[in-house]
């Protein structure tokens, strides 16, 4: 029985990661703790640098990494934001860092608990994402992550996020794998640019608009395209392995003969689980598709969703402040031209806002009477909101 | 036959892009002339960014890495830690920052990497202002200077800030080894590079590196006016080695600082009274530093 | 077509040598071999480096005696025409003269 937070250092020190370097934040800090206590206990042969911020943090990741060995973080909210500009760095330096995300809702004001905002914020970044719902998914991502990243073929970072609390601080039963299987699986770093005195180039130097920069830039674009294949091939190793599967990019529930689907990412997706099986004891017709990865973003997955159903609600833990959020509005992006059936999008959870079975039957009872109508009634509803009785229990 | 007061072998290759009398240029030539091949460098956004060229070009003999801005003292650390578990720890890993990205924005990554103590050189190549982007200031541009964030004008605003002390805020950080250096002191400045390479744990070493574009001065007086920053004690050579102060040139003579600020163009509408006062100023920081001398000294002999 | 690349990120390993910037110069240096005392101070203190060692039977010298020493060569490919080894010459014996852009 260990929390998320320590599955995501478990997957670290399995991982045989060399270099660590973070700084901490509610609720990361267990994540480096845990770590810092392995390597201290002997148990970890890792260099922990106690940096001075997230920005150094990242950046120390980036220049280890460069020197090519296998490094890890871990950040939450305000730390991410803070790193912005250097997870641009890595990604537009092809590094293959992962790092431990803590969803956490960003200020002001304070609020440490659950929300998506910090990663959504980033995902123009180049990093691979993906969204966990279990200590053990949060493990196990850690691992297949790093195969994934360090392939020639990919070689860009990911991050892989967690629930702030309901997930990084709750204990649930997680198996832990055997070394041996995780050495097999996955093998040293072989980076192909790495500073070697061997070899005196410049590693990212100034260049010109007529030099190959777009065409570097095409590169990164078509391995990033190249990613979900490399997902799919890992996922099947892993369960040959290790004998778990997660579903791909994005886990279908009870999708088959759905009248209506919820798109989901995270905790709010596992909660909703439950939800569909109560309902569907009543006979009601309602799936779930779990978005693991948002990037890349799973567009082939959800197209196909789209055809099993007549219609899809899709729960956003953030908000963009453009038109709906992140998952909803790149979800309607891709089903432009694939599918007319109605997406509504259901804000919920902002600032750690609890999301009980409760409200997401309500839900799931607005999302089927949208299904039967043929439309919605509008396209963008914040639920849960204090004194709006339409959701309240 | 011949015989040369530095080392004669090149760890620097012409065709570089500097500037036509470059102080920071030459720096770097004598750095890695005491540091040798088995060296990686580290360069933040600065005048050194652009200095080897553009892609495809490189100018060293060294690795590389280009970072960002203000992650120097983080970059160095990352290096060091990923090249002891590749088991290379007889690779000198130099951080090479301008001032700007180590007064300012660097200034919390360095003092971070200094006190975990990192087996690191960090080198701050001081050229007083933000010259890669065109002659800014910066907390290390001298008190009565020109940039063009502080252009004079009809209200005379030039710099009235002084300039900020960064190698005894190393000294006051514990630093194990803080040193100036000045590139019209080549011998000096290779020997000092050199003891940092031999010592383990973090050194810090301030190098003065005449910038002709942005002081306003022709290209070939960059390394007369290095060696009158010395010798006007404007820029004292000194090192502290675990916090003992020893002082390296003590000019026989009182050069007036007048003649250092009266050759440079960025200082050219100071009038009198305030050369004076630079010259108070001056005299000032050499007395307190006499006596950081004879202090620590004395405290290291009790 | 599409461009292959060695390396994921654009790593920089053409030697700058390829840039000539002695295009640069408005002011050329010439060393006058005959004061020259070849004490290398020009070879110390240029920032490109565009001074090299040559045999010292190369160039004339003040004296006999000076010819066992090796000599100092600029580069004209490389040299900038900052100035900093004439102004620094302890002999003076380097003159500081308007390019004219025709080799001589």
């Amino acid at each position: 029985m260990i929390t998320g937070n320590e599955a995501a250092a478990w997957g670290a020190r399995l991982a045989r990661v060399k270099v660590v370097s973070a700084y901490p934040i509610t609720p990361q800090t267990k994540v480096v703790e845990k770590i810092a206590e392995f390597i201290a206990n002997g148990e970890m042969d890792a260099r922990y640098i106690r940096v001075e911020s997230e920005h150094s943090a990242m950046a120390a990741c980036i220049s280890a990494e460069n020197t090519g060995v296998r490094t890890f973080t871990a950040t939450s909210a305000h730390g991410l934001a803070l790193m912005h500009e250097m997870l641009m760095w890595a990604a537009y330096a092809r590094l293959p860092i992962v790092m431990a995300v803590i969803n956490r809702a960003m200020a002001p004001p304070w609020s440490i608990w659950a929300d998506h905002q910090d990663s959504m914020a980033q995902r123009d970044t180049g990093w691979i994402q993906i969204y966990s719902e279990s200590n053990q998914e949060e493990l196990d991502a850690v691992l297949m992550l790093y195969k994934i990243c360090e392939d020639k073929d990919v070689l860009l970072p990911a991050m892989t996020m967690m629930d702030a609390f309901i997930l990084s601080h709750t204990m649930e039963p997680v198996d832990i794998p055997d070394q041996k299987l995780v050495d097999d699986f996955l093998p040293e770093l072989d980076l192909p640019h790495r500073l070697d005195i061997n070899r005196p180039a410049g590693h990212g130097s100034l260049i010109m608009p007529e030099g190959p920069v777009m065409e570097y830039r095409k590169a990164m674009a078509d391995a990033f395209a190249g990613v979900r294949d490399k997902i799919l091939k890992v996922e099947e190793e892993f369960r040959e392995i290790f004998g778990r599967e997660y579903g791909g990019l994005v886990e279908e529930y009870r999708t088959e003969d759905a009248d209506a689907i919820a798109v989901v990412s995270s905790t709010i997706a596992s909660t909703s689980k439950e939800v569909v099986d109560r309902m569907r004891e009543r006979g009601l017709k309602v799936g779930l598709a779990r978005v693991r990865y948002f990037r890349p973003f799973p567009h082939r997955e959800l197209r196909e969703i789209a055809k099993k159903t007549d219609m899809l609600g899709v729960i956003d833990r953030s908000y963009t402040f453009g038109y709906g959020g992140a998952l909803y509005a790149e979800t309607k992006g891709v089903l432009y031209g694939h599918s007319d059936i109605p997406v509504k999008n259901y804000i919920m959870g902002i600032g750690g806002r609890d999301v009980t079975p409760e409200i997401l039957e309500k839900v799931f009872m607005d999302m089927l009477k949208i299904a039967k109508d043929g439309a919605v009634d509008r396209e963008v509803e914040w639920v849960g909101l204090i004194g709006d009785e339409r959701w309240s229990a | 036959m011949r015989n040369t007061t530095i080392p004669e072998e090149e760890y620097m290759l012409p065709g570089h892009v500097a500037c036509l009398g470059c102080g920071a240029a030459l720096a770097m030539r004598y750095a890695l002339k005491a540091l040798g091949k088995k060296t990686i460098v580290s360069v933040p956004a600065c005048c050194w960014a652009v200095i080897p060229g553009v892609y495809p070009y490189r100018t060293l003999e060294v690795p590389l890495l280009y970072t960002a801005f203000e992650v120097t003292g983080a970059a160095i650390s990352g290096i060091r830690e990923a090249l002891e578990v590749l088991g290379q720890d007889d690779v000198t890993v130099m951080g090479w920052a301008g001032d700007g990205g180590t007064a300012d924005i660097g200034i919390q990554a360095l003092s971070g990497a200094m006190e975990r103590e990192h087996n690191v050189i960090y080198v701050m190549y001081d050229n007083e202002a933000y010259m890669n982007t065109g002659v800014q200031r910066s907390g290390a541009t001298p008190f009565g200077a020109w940039t063009t964030t502080t252009p004079v004008g009809k209200l005379r605003i030039y710099k009235k800030e002084r300039k900020k002390p960064v190698a005894e805020m190393m000294v006051a950080q514990g630093v194990p080894y803080v040193a100036t250096a000045n590139i019209a002191y080549p011998e000096d400045l290779i020997r000092k590079l050199r003891k940092a390479k031999e010592m383990k744990g973090p050194k810090f070493i301030h190098i003065y590196a005449t910038c002709p574009t942005g002081w306003r001065v022709p290209p070939n007086k960059t390394i007369e006016i290095a060696k009158l920053a010395v010798q006007t004690r404007v820029f004292p050579l000194y090192e502290v080695e675990n916090g003992v102060y020893k002082i390296n040139v003590k000019p026989k003579e009182r050069v007036p600082v007048r003649d250092y600020l009266r050759m440079q163009g960025r200082f050219r509408h100071l009038t009198e009274e305030e050369v004076e006062l630079i010259q108070k100023m001056v005299d000032e920081e050499w007395e307190k530093l006499l006596l950081k001398e004879e202090m620590t000294n004395r405290v290291r002999k009790e | 077509m599409k461009m292959e690349f060695e390396f994921p990120t654009p790593l920089t390993t053409v030697p700058s040598t390829a840039n000539k910037t002695g295009v640069w110069r408005t002011f050329r240096p010439v060393i006058n071999y005959e004061k020259c005392i070849r004490c290398y101070i020009c070879w110390k203190f240029c920032p490109e480096p565009a001074i090299s060692f040559v045999p010292g039977d190369k160039y004339p010298a003040p004296s006999e005696a000076f010819l066992k020493r090796d000599a100092v060569e600029i580069n004209y490919d490389y040299c900038k025409g900052c100035g900093i080894c004439a102004n620094e010459c302890p002999k003076g014996a380097i003159d500081f003269v308007l390019e004219r852009g025709d080799g001589q």
